[in-house]
């Protein structure tokens, strides 16, 4: 694309953002950006097209609340993610959201994770159900064992896993890793990689290739071995500062309504089934903001650091998995006025927690490596699924749509019920955008990558999975989801007139066959694009 | 000139103009809308709404406009607005212009003033009118075939105030993009002189250059960013005051960023 212009990842460790963190972010936007900003999925805030000689004056801005953009990028340890429902979640044992601010600050300037191999990325989460961690270098999942009568704190931690241009699934370390070795295992598991990890083939040198090409019972043994030497050689004052001071939950002190009226707006009821999860506290819910594959303007951040202020008895945004931001600890009684709020903030829309709500890596718009402009895809899925009221869908809710615009994986179409990736297509010497479906892919406790189905054009993608939807509808037992439908197609347990992938390939082949240049021109543009289609890839690093 | 650039003033601040008002030594233009300047304004300010500027900025209409304002060529003048100061620095550049060498911007807007309670009234003062000069300026002014020629030379730098994604849409051959926002901070419609420095040392906006800066239409943007060079003490500095709305008319050359399918990431 360019060289000109520079994009800046702005870290959040835990997800965890402040209002004032916020409206610093919304300002330098309109300063040094294009007066919006991108929610990642991977609990970072990037603002692109910005020039390179101004990245220090951001960097100032963002020191002045407490942010930084220090090993967002590059060979280190990345963002420590957490669930956006640690802490609340009803299924989780206990919250993460500490050990993960913990770690965060812990890799931070370490010299051990100044060079390694390659980046290296941590996902604590709350649950198996809301997952993310099979599919990461190191994963966690918080655990509570009884040992002799008293209970302990540990982890379930899983190694190797990641998506990319060729994704494995993470493998869990042992049964159960108690607290105070969760340090010492982070640091045997960064050493190994950063001794061993290949730091010669850059297309292959994450840690999961490392895994993959030792195996994983070798490579468990080395680390079982390595975190003894850990334990035995790190200094008493090197551990994990895990601050366990319970966050202030207090419900804001409010405004009095202005309106005095009582009418909830139109959309509510909608709304508040597709983006609101009630969390273990009783009164209390957790509301997830839909965003256009992660993008907010200047001014609706500005507005939602005055909606998080006046809502959430936390205090704080918490980023979610997927492009999006939660607020918590909402007030059962405050959520119509929230719903207002956010109305005219522009971010009441509907679906957050459903499929509606597809991934799409910034594709053509932002990236070098990107094939096709998946960012705005997610964005024409999004509207359309929204028009036909398909986040209402009890069947669809649990399903998933992500986007990526070429093979490496940011929009982690590996873990999507239906993914698609980037790619060419071609009729005689005229070439068009295509992307490569995948189904039954899962991030959860069944974690498994997607089975390839077939190449879709990118102007065919959304009568294929109106279609897919359609045959799911037919077929389905009485309790089935989408994503346990399909579940079961790829696992060749389904019993229907649907037998395996290839029944589905049939159905959908003959919407795929590509028109000639002259009776559809437009099927030759990608999305968002007025010239005709053509590849071209740079260098570069990927961003969802 | 040249000497005299690290001590000249170019914003005023809350407290000195107060003296000046009860001093009764300056003359305050306030350049709102006539309705929002009628429910209430600065105490003595006068109105000149922009758009009655603009509709004819002549040598010899603006010379009419600062007599009737009761403006000599010894008055001190102070222009604000509620713009973010853009709209006061095209009024304060025009008087410039015209020869008038007293002008500063209200370091705030009045938005801000209100905000920290300061008094405000809605009486239209009686202005004796004056006899100004016109001893005009055309150094500081830009018009389209001289920048067609002096952005060729080497020591010119062309500066684009508009927003970033209107730059990356279109620009002027050669432009580089300092949006307009990035010159404020805080409370301030601009920044300290070493925030301000920084910001244009970092870009390669240096002293030894001959600056010219353009927008949209009208000359404000880029008028706030004609102070703000000031203020950093780079005093060669042009304002394109037709901007990129003539460029454009007078179909001359644009560039735009290619292979960027930008606006997409531009949240709808």
């Amino acid at each position: 694309m360019t060289s000109d212009y520079a994009m800046v990842r702005i870290k959040l460790p835990a997800g965890e953002v402040y209002p004032d963190q916020i409206e610093k972010i919304s300002q330098l936007s309109e300063q040094y950006s294009i007066g919006s900003a991108h929610f990642s999925t991977r609990e970072n805030i990037q603002l692109h097209w910005v020039i390179l000689e101004d990245v220090s004056e951001i960097f100032r801005g963002l020191a002045e609340v407490g942010l930084t953009s220090r090993e967002a990028c590059g060979n280190s340890v990345r963002n420590v993610m957490c669930s956006p429902l640690s802490g609340v979640c009803p299924d989780e044992e206990f919250d993460a959201t500490p050990y993960a601010l913990a770690t965060a600050r812990f890799f931070l300037r370490n010299p051990m994770a100044q060079n390694l191999p390659r980046k290296f990325k941590f996902n604590f989460t709350c649950c198996e159900k809301h997952g993310m961690v099979r599919m990461v270098d190191v994963g966690l999942i918080p655990q509570i064992r009884e040992v002799d009568g008293t209970t302990q704190k540990g982890f379930k931690i899983f190694l190797g896993g990641g998506l990319g241009n060729k994704s494995f699934v993470g493998h869990q370390l042992e049964e159960f890793t108690p607290e105070e070795d969760l340090l010492y295992t982070s640091i045997a598991v960064v050493r190994i990689f950063d001794r061993m990890g290949d730091r010669k083939n850059l297309a292959r040198n994450r840690m999961r290739y490392l895994v993959n090409d030792m195996g994983w019972d070798k490579f468990q043994n080395l680390v079982l071995k390595e975190r003894a030497v850990v334990r035995a050689t790190q200094s008493v004052v090197t551990q994990l500062e895990v601050d366990h001071t319970p966050d202030v939950v207090k419900r804001p002190i409010r405004i009095s309504d202005e309106n005095g009226g009582e009418t909830t707006p139109d959309g509510y009821a909608r709304w508040l089934k597709t983006n609101t999860v009630k969390q273990t506290q009783e009164g209390y819910v957790s509301v997830f903001l839909t965003l256009e594959a992660g993008d907010i303007t200047a001014s609706q951040l500005y507005g939602l650091a005055e909606i998080i202020r006046n809502f959430s008895s936390e205090g704080k945004g918490r980023c979610g998995f997927t492009q999006n931001i939660a607020l918590r600890y909402v007030d059962e009684d405050d959520l119509p006025l929230l719903y207002s709020k956010l109305l005219e903030t522009g971010l009441a829309k509907s679906g957050a927690l459903t499929m509606t709500a597809p991934i799409g890596c910034s594709g053509t718009t932002s990236c070098n490596l990107a094939l096709t402009n998946s960012h705005r895809l997610a964005k024409e899925i999004q509207r359309k699924f929204l028009e036909l009221k398909l986040d209402e869908d009890d069947d669809l809710s649990d399903s998933s749509i992500k986007i990526s615009g070429c093979p490496n994986s940011c929009g982690q179409h590996g873990v999507a019920t239906i993914g698609f990736f980037g790619g060419g297509g071609r009729v005689g010497k005229d070439m068009y955008a295509n992307y490569q479906m995948s189904v039954g892919g899962r991030s959860d406790g069944d974690t498994m990558l997607g089975q390839t189905l077939l190449r879709v054009p990118a102007k065919r993608v959304i009568p294929v999975i109106l279609k897919i939807i359609e045959i799911f509808k037919t077929n389905k037992k009485p309790d089935d989801t989408l994503k346990s439908w399909i579940h079961r197609v790829v696992n060749g347990n389904e019993d229907s007139a649907i037998k395996s992938i290839t029944d589905i390939k049939k159905i959908l082949e003959p919407l795929i066959v590509p028109p000639t240049i002259d009776e559809d021109p437009d099927f030759y543009l990608d999305y968002g694009s007025d010239s005709n289609y053509h590849t071209k890839t740079g260098k570069g690093e990927c961003a969802a | 000139m040249c000497c005299l650039t690290d001590t000249v003033k170019i914003t005023t601040d809350v407290d000195s103009l107060r003296s000046e008002i009860r001093d009764k030594s300056v003359r305050v233009i306030d350049v709102r809308r006539e309705d929002d300047y009628k429910q209430d304004h600065i105490p003595t300010a006068v109105n000149l709404p922009l758009a009655n500027l603009l509709s004819d900025d002549s040598p010899d209409r603006v010379l009419k406009l600062v007599n009737s304002m009761g403006i000599d060529d010894e008055t001190p003048v102070v222009v604000y607005d509620d713009t973010f100061g853009a709209l006061a620095s095209r009024v304060a550049w025009t008087l410039e212009y015209l020869g008038h060498s007293d002008v500063t911007l209200l370091e705030s807007t009045y938005s801000h003033w209100k905000s920290l309670g300061l008094e405000n009234d809605s009486v239209t003062p009686d202005i004796q009118s004056t006899e100004h000069s016109m001893k005009l300026k055309p150094d500081i002014l830009a018009t389209s075939d001289y920048l067609e020629t002096a952005k060729t030379r080497d020591d010119v730098i062309l500066i684009d105030n508009r927003e970033r994604l209107n730059f990356l849409e279109q620009h002027i051959p050669g432009a580089i993009s300092l949006p307009y926002r990035t010159l404020a901070s805080n409370d301030k419609i601009l920044r300290s002189k070493d925030d301000m420095k920084r910001l244009l040392d970092n870009r390669g906006v240096t002293g030894d250059s001959e600056i010219i800066t353009y927008c949209g239409s009208v000359g404000t943007l880029s008028g706030l960013a004609y102070y703000a060079l000031k203020s950093a003490g780079l005093s060669n500095t042009k304002l394109y005051v037709r901007s990129f709305k003539e460029w454009k008319n007078l179909q001359k050359p644009t560039e735009k960023q290619e292979d960027a399918n930008y606006w997409d990431l531009s949240a709808e």
